[in-house]
């Protein structure tokens, strides 16, 4: 393992300190976890979208063997589950941990089985009968708004939780007035189930000796779930509650929220004085995860004559599900509408959201949240403008093009972002040189001479991450900050703590920070130990999405070292009898410039602090420091994919013979991580161009409700990516840090999507929504053939 | 009701009695204790759960243990001999092949029978030999390198 004699590690492809467990068998996922006294968890779901629960007979169950208890809503009498962001209007309904009265999607918790097995509960859960009047669903975000539509809830009419606008209506009306060229195109997002490979869980026990809660739970933000459940649906002290997120197998946003079996377990713990375990099987995971995308857009683009844009007008219904989930709002309107200049000059846009509920699973943020939704839009309307105005489609992106702004002014958009910098033409310059773009045209023309379709498709993108300031979000409606804490606890003999709220799930911070920290006090990694995930032992944190681990909890740990590193110069001053300022701090020593002799080491000074036998009046001994570090602004990483791809016209297969991915994620700590998510990234967007979909039927049933059913990106569908970066640092944060790990995400479903569309041109289809599957390819290729 | 079954797992013996409906997977991590074979998604789709038994790589929540009495199982816990780590689990590190960590025992588990049957894969058998293997993080480029840098490092076979 690298060590300081090194030199930096900042920006190196240091091998993983987490590794060794997880290849072993060794990790510790919440099911892994063991008590004494365990009882297990099974739910009983609604097998209706849209249903009255009449009645419900727990007696035959409670007589099966093994079943200890059953609740229902008559029992657990807690709050509802909170929704964490509010629009001007909104209309939130009250979402019961377990259905009340009513089931409003296929897959809703009614009641909850404890047993002495798992298998107990679960014939406990079979055993359960309940009545249900069937009532009509609905389940498209837009039929939902129509008129005469089922209506989930009495008291919002039309299911409308919100209708939320940005940009300058009347600017955006002008510029479509005097437009040269207008392009119109609808679009469908389509919803996807994020799938996570390890399934959610969560381990309740409830200690009745001090009357605290634990918690262990598959979280990317334990405090957010300890704060949101202890002070809006338990009601108990956060001093009472401990949340424990250990390692975690894979986030992509669907653990941020807080989830009615988590509740429900929790609660059952307390009541019953024994530990509860509960571990969603597959199928659970496809009815009540959190689901992401499902937009019904209609977007229109206006060109110059010169092919300049020169306005956007956006209309979307995003589909939030039956209830809205913690962050729900906020990703159809903050993490979408602001995002749609992209990295293009527009003077006008102007974006309607209507936020609708539904009888399906509820919708939150899910890899990329809103910001996909939005390259999608606009990297699907500049290919069509492309196509339209007879541009090839990388020059029309860079006429467009914001010029460069390295500087440290940002550029504002007219949808409320300020970019912190940018440099875009050179990622589009490195996509095409790596694609060999030009050569590959000439190769796409001899080939279509053959009757083989290849098509390229490009994309160029922005994305949003950390998001921040705190005091911004809170006047847009958040529910909580946007921070992030760290602190660094020096012992006495040298070795380092560092405490982080931000929380790995695959992100690798057990290496990445500690390359920071070994750089910044120039010790070794393995005096370092990073911990995370657990409220009993960091001070608070706001976990890990929206890539901002780095970017936000990274500046908060940098922040922490400047305070060690600041004491432990005086404490070295005062014993090398020097000033402070005559100190040079390197490898871990601080010596008296012109005198390299007169020197202290690291762990020398450390002692002292300890010891506190000799250091500056005056000084509180002991060697440690905290941080909350709130940016002043979001980071805007950027980038531009090519795909390269071959349509067979016969089958309408797919097949990506080349994947370029050039991402600007500013200041890399670990290239081969940064590289890594890339990959993960890239395959779960082509997973959404290509393969996956959430299929709800008009009334609500879930068809695409197993990994039989839903198609997840496989080994042998997808080829090896060639990856790149430019480097353009963020001014915003210490280190210049943008952001990387949804860029893959955010620029792959586009590409793929443009690519297999420009494969199609010549027979005449200009558009087919996602996912682009063999049968939909081939329904279209063979109605162009008998035209 | 319960059924006795003995089987030998990573060298050791085990006996129970178990239910018959008990599946292979859940005697593993619930009975025996062995907890690095992950479950992802109930219905052979992802792999996490593979396991060797008799030879053959094998997802464990296909199977009843009952089905499984007197096999010769080895688990993700018993691929490193005498604390040194398989080729497999070294060329997952040294090439991250994993991220979250929660499908690589099956990944390494498969990858192990993959380089049974191809001592020098190409990354096309690798790709397709995969196929029964879910994983949402990498994207499977650096489980393909991972298997690639393990099969230039396999000990040649006696």
């Amino acid at each position: 393992m690298a060590t300081v004699t090194e030199g930096r590690l900042f920006g190196k492809s240091i091998k993983r300190r987490e590794d060794p467990r997880f290849i072993t068998g060794r990790g510790t996922y919440v099911d892994d976890v063991k008590l004494p006294g365990m009882t297990y968890a099974a739910f009983v779901r609604s097998p209706h979208a849209h249903a009255r629960i009449k009645a419900i007979d727990a007696a035959r169950a409670r007589k099966v063997p093994g079943v200890i208890a059953v609740y229902t809503s008559q029992e657990i009498k807690v709050g509802g589950l909170p929704c964490g962001w509010m629009l001007p209007g909104i209309k939130v309904p009250t979402r019961p941990v377990l259905a009340q009265g009513k089931a409003r999607y296929v897959g809703e918790p009614v009641a909850i089985v404890i047993g002495e097995t798992p298998y107990a509960a679960k014939d406990g859960a079979e055993a359960v009968s309940v009545t249900y009047e069937a009532l009509q669903g609905v389940s498209d975000g837009k039929k939902a708004h129509q008129k005469g539509a089922p209506q989930l809830f009495d008291e919002i009419p039309s299911n409308q939780c919100f209708y939320w606008t940005i940009g300058d209506k009347a600017a955006a009306e002008a510029a479509f007035k005097s437009a040269a060229t207008v392009v119109s195109q609808p679009l469908l997002n389509q919803r996807l189930i994020p799938n996570a490979i390890e399934p959610r869980a969560c381990v309740a026990s409830h200690s009745p000796a001090t009357d605290e809660l634990t918690l262990w739970v598959t979280s990317q933000n334990p405090h957010v779930h300890r704060l949101l459940m202890a002070a809006f649906v338990l009601a108990i002290p956060e001093t009472k509650m401990r949340v424990i997120a250990p390692d975690v197998g894979g986030g992509f946003g669907s653990k941020i929220f807080v989830y009615n079996e988590e509740v429900a377990v929790s609660w059952a713990s307390r009541t019953l004085k024994r530990p509860v375990k509960w571990t969603a099987e597959r199928r659970e995971s496809f009815l009540n995860d959190a689901h992401g995308r499902d937009h019904v857009t209609e977007a229109e683009m206006a060109f110059s004559r010169e092919g300049q844009i020169t306005g956007l007008r956006v209309k979307t219904h995003a589909n939030l599900g039956a209830y809205l989930s913690t962050f729900a709002p906020l990703i159809p309107s903050y993490l979408y509408g602001p995002l749609l200049s992209g990295v293009y000059k527009i003077p006008a846009i102007f974006c309607e959201v209507w936020g609708m509920l539904s009888n399906t699973a509820p919708v939150d943020a899910y890899r990329g949240a809103g910001r996909p939704e939005a390259t999608f839009l606009l990297e699907r309307v500049m290919d069509r403008a492309a196509r339209q105005l007879r541009l090839d489609p990388a020059e029309l992106r860079r006429k467009n093009f914001i010029p460069a702004f390295t500087g440290g002014t940002p550029y504002q958009t007219p949808v409320a972002f300020a970019y912190d910098s940018g440099d875009y033409e050179p990622a589009l310059r490195r996509a095409l040189e790596l694609s060999g773009y030009e050569q590959v045209r000439r190769e796409q023309t001899a080939a279509r001479q053959k009757g083989r379709y290849l098509g390229i498709g490009v994309t160029t993108y922005i994305e949003a991450c950390g998001p921040a300031p705190s005091a911004v979000a809170g006047a847009l409606g958040a529910g909580a900050g946007l921070w992030e804490s760290g602190q660094v606890r020096v012992d006495p003999t040298g070795t380092v703590t560092v405490f982080t709220g931000s929380h790995s799930h695959g992100q690798g911070h057990e290496t990445t920070f500690a390359q920071i920290v070994a750089d910044e006090l120039g010790i070794p990694m393995e005096q370092i130990e990073v911990v995370h995930g657990d409220t009993a032992r960091i001070p608070f944190g706001m976990g890990t999405y929206g890539s901002r681990s780095a970017c936000v909890g990274g500046s908060a740990i940098v922040k922490c070292l400047d305070k060690i590193k600041e004491k432990g110069r005086k404490i070295a001053a005062h014993l090398l009898e020097a000033g402070e300022q005559d100190l040079v701090f390197q490898g871990g020593t601080w010596s008296v410039k012109g005198s390299p002799d007169k020197k202290k080491a690291w762990g020398e000074v450390a002692l002292m602090a300890y010891l506190a036998h000799n250091i500056p009046q005056g000084m509180e001994p002991g060697l440690e420091a905290t941080s909350f570090y709130d940016p002043v602004n979001f980071t805007f990483p950027f980038g531009a994919h090519v795909a390269v791809v071959e349509v067979d016209a016969e089958t309408g297969a797919v097949t990506i013979l080349k994947y370029v991915a050039v991402d600007d994620v500013g200041r890399v700590i670990n290239p081969m991580i940064v590289d890594g998510m890339v990959h993960g990234g890239i395959a779960q967007g082509v997973g959404q161009a290509l393969w996956e979909h959430g299929i709800y039927t008009d009334d609500g049933q879930l068809l695409s409700g197993t990994m039989m059913d839903y198609a997840m990106p496989k080994a042998d569908s997808l080829p090896s990516y060639v990856t790149d970066r430019t480097v353009t640092p963020s001014p915003i944060n210490p280190l210049g840090f943008k952001g990387a790990g949804e860029t893959g995400t955010i620029a792959s479903t586009p590409t793929i999507a443009n690519a297999v569309m420009d494969a199609l041109e010549p027979f005449g289809v200009r558009h087919l929504d996602m996912p682009l599957t063999p049968g939909k390819i081939w329904k279209a290729v063979a109605a162009a053939k008998k035209k | 009701m319960n059924v006795p079954v003995t089987m030998t797992i990573n060298g050791q013996k085990y006996s129970h009695e178990v239910e018959p409906r008990l599946l292979l997977v859940h005697y593993i991590r619930e009975v025996v204790g062995l907890t690095g074979t992950h479950v992802g998604c109930d219905t052979s789709q992802c792999g996490a759960c593979t396991i060797h038994l008799n030879g053959q790589a094998l997802k464990a929540c296909t199977m009843f243990t009952v089905q499984a009495d007197g096999a010769k199982i080895t688990t993700i816990e018993g691929m490193a001999k005498n604390g040194e780590l398989h080729p497999i689990q070294q060329g997952f590190w040294e090439k991250h092949g994993l991220q979250c960590g929660f499908c690589t025992p099956g990944m390494i588990m498969t990858a192990a029978q993959i380089l049974e049957r191809h001592p020098k894969p190409t990354e096309e058998q690798i790709r397709h030999q995969l196929e029964g293997n879910l994983c949402r993080c990498t994207g499977y480029h650096n489980i393909v390198k991972a298997i690639q840098w393990a099969a230039e490092h396999m000990p040649a076979k006696k």
